[in-house]
This record gives C-alpha cells, sequence and structure tokens, in this order.
C-alpha cells in the first residue's frame, strides 16, 4: 500500500487537480491556489523519490528545502500584484485585466 | 506487532492522501473563498503529513512553518482585502470541461507510462533514514550558491511586492 507508485500516484493527482485549476478558474486567487498545489506536488515527489532511492540520500530533501523558500517568494509577489491589480480594477477577474495585453 | 504497526502506517497514509487530495479540490471549487483558503491551508498540513510518513522531520517542519503558518495566513489576509460582495461568475461549461479533459489526461497518460516504468516494483526502503544534520551540510557545501542566490532571490521579492503594493500620494 504505502510504495512509491502511491506517493507518485497521490502526486499526479495533485499536479492534475493544479492544472484543471489553472486552465478553468478566472479568480486570479484561485490561480495562485493552483501554483501552490501543483508545487506542493512537486516537492511531494523529491521527497518520495529520495526516501525510495536504492542508496540513503538527502538531495531531494534539499531541493524540498529550497522549492519552499521559492514558493514564499512567489507567493509574496503573486499576492502583491492580485491586491494592486484589484486597486486599479475593483476586480480580480483575469479575464477582465486585459489592460496588461499588449 | 510489526504487522499491526505496517496497518496503521498504511490507514494513515490512505487518510492522509485522501484529505489531501479533497481538501485540494475544495480549495479550487469552495464556493466561497475564504473557505478555499482554510482548505489550502488543511492540504498544506496533509502533504506535512505525508512528509513525516516518509521520515522527512525537518522538511515536514519547514512546510509547517512557510507553507501553512506564512502562506496561508498571508493568502486568508489577501482574500479579506480583496473580497467583494458579488463574486466572479462561474464559467459556463467550456472552460470547466477543458480543464477537466486535461487533467484526466494528464492522470491517464502519466499515470500509463508510470506503471509500465517499473517503479511500482522497488524495494521498500531499509536503510535508516538520514538526519537533518546532512541536508545543512549539503546546503552550505554542494548548494552554497544556490543558496546565496535564493537569498537574493527572496530579497527582490519582498522588496519588489512592497513596491507594487505601496500605496502612492494622499490616496485612501
Amino acid at each position: 500500500m504505502e510504495t512509491l507508485f502511491s506517493y507518485f500516484f497521490v502526486s499526479l493527482v495533485l499536479l492534475a487537480i493544479g492544472v484543471y485549476g489553472l486552465v478553468s478558474k478566472r479568480n486570479a486567487l484561485r490561480l495562485l491556489f493552483a501554483v501552490e498545489i501543483i508545487i506542493n506536488a512537486a516537492t511531494l515527489n523529491f521527497v518520495a523519490f529520495s526516501r525510495y532511492l536504492p542508496s540513503p540520500s538527502v538531495t531531494g530533501q534539499t531541493f524540498v528545502v529550497f522549492a519552499i523558500a521559492l514558493a514564499a517568494a512567489e507567493a509574496a509577489a503573486g499576492l502583491a500584484i492580485i491586491v494592486v491589480a484589484f486597486r486599479l480594477n475593483r476586480d480580480i477577474d483575469v479575464k477582465e485585466l486585459k489592460r496588461l495585453r499588449g | 506487532m510489526k504487522r499491526a504497526a505496517h496497518i496503521m502506517v498504511d490507514s494513515l497514509f490512505l487518510v492522509l492522501a485522501l484529505l489531501t487530495i479533497g481538501a485540494s479540490i475544495l480549495a479550487l471549487e469552495s464556493r466561497e473563498l475564504v473557505y478555499g483558503a482554510v482548505s489550502l491551508a488543511v492540504s498544506l498540513l496533509g502533504i506535512a503529513g505525508l512528509f513525516i510518513l516518509l521520515e522527512a522531520t525537518f522538511v515536514a517542519m519547514l512546510q509547517v512553518i512557510v507553507f501553512v503558518g506564512a502562506i496561508s495566513v498571508l493568502i486568508i489576509f489577501v482574500v479579506m482585502l480583496v473580497r467583494r460582495e458579488k463574486w466572479v461568475a462561474l464559467p459556463a461549461g467550456g472552460e470547466v470541461f477543458g480543464g477537466l479533459l486535461i487533467a484526466i489526461l494528464l492522470v491517464a497518460v502519466v499515470g500509463y507510462l508510470a506503471v509500465n516504468s517499473g517503479i511500482s516494483s522497488t524495494l521498500p526502503p531499509s536503510y535508516a533514514p538520514p538526519s537533518y544534520t546532512q541536508i545543512g551540510i549539503q546546503i552550505l557545501t554542494d548548494y552554497w550558491f544556490a543558496l546565496e542566490i535564493l537569498g537574493l532571490v527572496l530579497a527582490a521579492a519582498v522588496i519588489g511586492a512592497l513596491t507594487m503594493a505601496k500605496i502612492e500620494g494622499n490616496e485612501p
């Protein structure tokens, strides 16, 4: 039951949920939720594969430490952009934010 | 005794996996955005539990501190700031259908490839899990340059966020 494949499958389902959210949602905050879910799918995969490697290694966990820090930076910048977009447009529907398009 | 422990770990894995996946779906599909944000926090906690099952306790603690403690709280604050009476209307049919199609195709194709790639036949882990001392040593020796760049990226992100969100002039 608790094998590498089961962890991989959980991670794959999380990735699919995140991609579904990115494609179908129009609210900018939901898009940010979807990106967070995808990042977590990736980190879960890193830790699981690092644990089930034939030789002991912490490289996967080291990468996850970096990935979590990057996710924090991404969340800060993304939330600031959302706040600014809301202040300018009174709306965070990404279909309405067409002024950025060239 | 060992068999009982094994069954317990298995059921714990099942509960955590279902909790994580269900909370992720709810984060995207809940009607109220605030419930979505709380649900995302639950999903991140579930991932931390899976990390503990994988005996990566240091990463699990980092996940709880950074994701659940900082990012979720930040997201909930922004949800409160950006809140409106009437939310964006749900998209009609087409986009939801396309998203579902892409998600199901992704799971089917990658799952098929993974089943045939033989990772399901990997042996269970038998060695003692590496400790967090090794993570620290590795960060400061092999990946010291990545650590420096990461510090720069974090500083740039924080300064950029502050600059963007600053209210200019005497705007209310």
